[in-house]
């Protein structure tokens, strides 16, 4: 299990490679992997019970669920990393005949993709599918499922966020990306989300807040979300998080959702994150 | 001779479905049951009563059921999904595309009340499109059994059959004539009731039977006809549908659905493709149903014993030029 100051450099590396991974392709959604490196970083390296050596059905291990499948460049560089398939493999993001698709698919093969994402709000009702699935065959694994705020528009996230209150799915940690950002500008302007904590506690929900963007507090967060697990509640983390995270010109802008850097920006990227684990 | 069918009983077809689920769900304890609010139209009281905690009400929200279905199977459960064919397809279409056709898992999509003879709840209800919009998702297998005892043999033959499977089945009561033990049934394997020479009728769903009444009147007129139930519209027993329109040089085709799109359209593109024949489509003409009693739909709409020996003279005349 891989401590804070490790982490860190875990997450510089992860941040790289999304960058890299994009520039090379001219495609895919840096923003919001940015913003979601540290949080992956943790679950994968530090909190989660998980084996590299996948089998579809996860018995006896912890699961995570990407709704927000566009992220897949932080989500692939985290697995690859773990040891779930070759670094090298990351080269081949978005390209022909590639396992890494541009959002992450099970058709492929990919090990540590459990299910198609990318058309948006439909992980937290695998999630909670998978969480079921645990209850009955009495593993007392937690499943995990991330989610973008601006997601949150897709109405069948409402539908699973009930049925999991109602039902009482107390081994779902689901958390909401929350940095105020979708495609056409501020959640606030675009959709407003009003008072998330206020909505998930009317739900049936344990909800806490985190710092995604502070690896100290991600761990505190996370192992706080572990503690609730099995108390009759599913539990709800909202992440405040900078979309571009890591770099500067990046950094809470929504234009950088899903466009690539130039050569230029590039090398103004990646003299700003150490390369640490050593590129793909 | 098709006169020699009997007919045992009329049962419903989801009665079929409900008797189907118990059974399996007490030989196979990885079976679970998903429904949407309709667990009495479904006819899931045994399998609630005997296996409460393997079966899931998900509320009015369809969207949400096909994607808990999706994460049972990663645990290596085999969940059932019910409700109406229309919420079961039309509306959830991207949830079963993304979560599980594309992702590859082993849901099983069972649909009552699909097509006319839904009846009196009108067109909002009435899907008439299903068949097509399941069918043209790779990967997925789309059985549409003809009476209450094949409905039941299919329910349980699915839970032993990997991969995504919509299940299409309707609310009449209906002619029960396969073999009640459901051994004539057997997956992506054309059931022929009666072998002829002169023209093919295929047929699926509650339309086997008037295809059965249409058979017997063509008889009485002197034609040799060979009936097949394509129970299972994919993957297609396209050796089955060549052989006999290679025997006999026409056909007609028999579904509850759009003529787009359906059990028509599947067994022309295999004429098109081997040995092209004249085939006339019974089945709904691009259009939506309305209100009325079962028979009374069936036959404003042109699915009725009639119309499916007028289709076979045309099919027929055309042979002949």
């Amino acid at each position: 299990m891989a401590e804070v100051q490790e982490l860190k450099q875990i997450a510089s590396q992860v941040r790289r490679d999304i960058v890299r991974m994009v520039h090379a392709v001219q495609s895919g959604h840096p923003g919001g992997s940015l913003g979601c490196t540290d949080f992956l970083t943790a679950l994968y390296f530090n909190i989660m019970e998980h084996n590299p050596k996948f089998s579809m059905n996860g018995v006896n291990e912890d699961l995570f669920f990407l709704s927000n499948g566009h992220i897949s460049p932080v989500f692939y560089s985290v697995l690859a990393h773990s040891g779930y398939f070759d670094k090298k493999e990351l080269s081949t993001f978005r390209r022909l005949n590639s396992r890494l698709q541009g959002h992450p698919t099970t058709h492929e093969h990919l090990p540590g993709v459990r299910v198609a994402s990318g058309s948006l709000g439909q992980g937290m009702s695998v999630a909670i599918g998978a969480a079921l699935a645990k209850k009955l065959n009495k593993d007392s694994h937690v499943v995990y499922s991330l989610h973008g705020d601006g997601e949150l528009d897709e109405g069948q996230n409402w539908e699973a966020i009930m049925f999991a209150g109602h039902h009482k799915v107390d081994n779902l940690i689901s958390t909401i990306d929350h940095n105020g950002q979708q495609i056409d500008g501020p959640t606030d302007v675009v959709m407003k989300l009003g008072d998330l904590r206020v909505k998930f506690e009317s739900f049936g929900w344990q909800v806490l807040e985190m710092d995604g963007n502070d690896m100290d507090d991600t761990i505190r967060g996370l192992n706080e979300a572990r503690s609730y697990v099995g108390k009759g509640k599913p539990i709800a983390i909202i992440m405040k998080t900078v979309m571009g995270k890591g770099v500067d010109f990046m950094e809470g802008h929504h234009e950088w959702h899903g466009i690539a850097p130039s050569d230029e920006q590039l090398a103004k990227a990646l003299a700003q994150l150490p390369e640490t684990l050593g590129d793909y | 001779m098709l006169k020699d069918i009997q007919v045992q009983n009329e049962k419903e077809t989801r009665g079929g479905f409900g008797e189907g689920i118990y059974e399996i769900g007490k030989e196979n304890p990885d079976v679970v049951v998903l429904t949407a609010d309709l667990a009495g139209s479904m006819k899931l009281g045994p399998f609630i009563k005997d296996f409460p905690e393997r079966y899931v009400q998900c509320g009015i929200a369809e969207a949400n059921m096909i994607g808990i279905a999706a994460g049972l199977t990663i645990g290596g459960k085999i969940p059932y999904t019910t409700t109406f064919a229309n919420f079961s397809t039309g509306r959830v279409y991207d949830q079963i595309r993304q979560s599980v056709a594309y992702s590859g898992k082993n849901v099983k999509i069972c649909a009552s009340h699909a097509g006319l003879t839904l009846g009196e709840d009108g067109a909002t209800h009435q899907i008439l499109e299903d068949i097509g919009l399941m069918r043209m998702l790779p990967g997925m297998t789309v059985i549409v059994p003809c009476d209450f005892n094949q409905t039941k043999a299919a329910t349980k033959a699915i839970a032993a059959y990997e991969g995504p499977v919509y299940l299409r089945f309707g609310r009449p009561k209906w002619p029960n004539f396969t073999k009640e033990d459901g051994s004539d049934f057997v997956i992506g394997k054309a059931q022929v009731l009666n072998e002829g020479t002169d023209i093919s009728i295929f047929a699926c769903g509650h339309l086997v039977w008037k295809a059965i009444e249409a058979g017997r009147i063509l008889e009485e007129k002197g034609y040799s006809v060979e009936l097949i139930n394509i129970h299972t519209i994919k993957p297609l027993d396209e050796e089955a549908i060549v052989k006999s329109i290679t025997k006999t040089g026409c056909a007609v085709t028999c579904e509850e659905h759009n003529v787009l799109g359906g059990l028509g359209d599947s067994v022309a593109h295999v004429a098109s493709r081997h040995f092209p024949v004249p085939i006339e489509y019974v089945g709904t003409n691009d259009t939506f149903g309305e209100s009325g009693k079962p028979s009374e739909l069936l036959t404003k709409y042109g699915l009725d014993t009639p119309d499916i020996v007028a289709a076979a003279e045309n099919a027929l005349a055309r042979k002949k030029k």
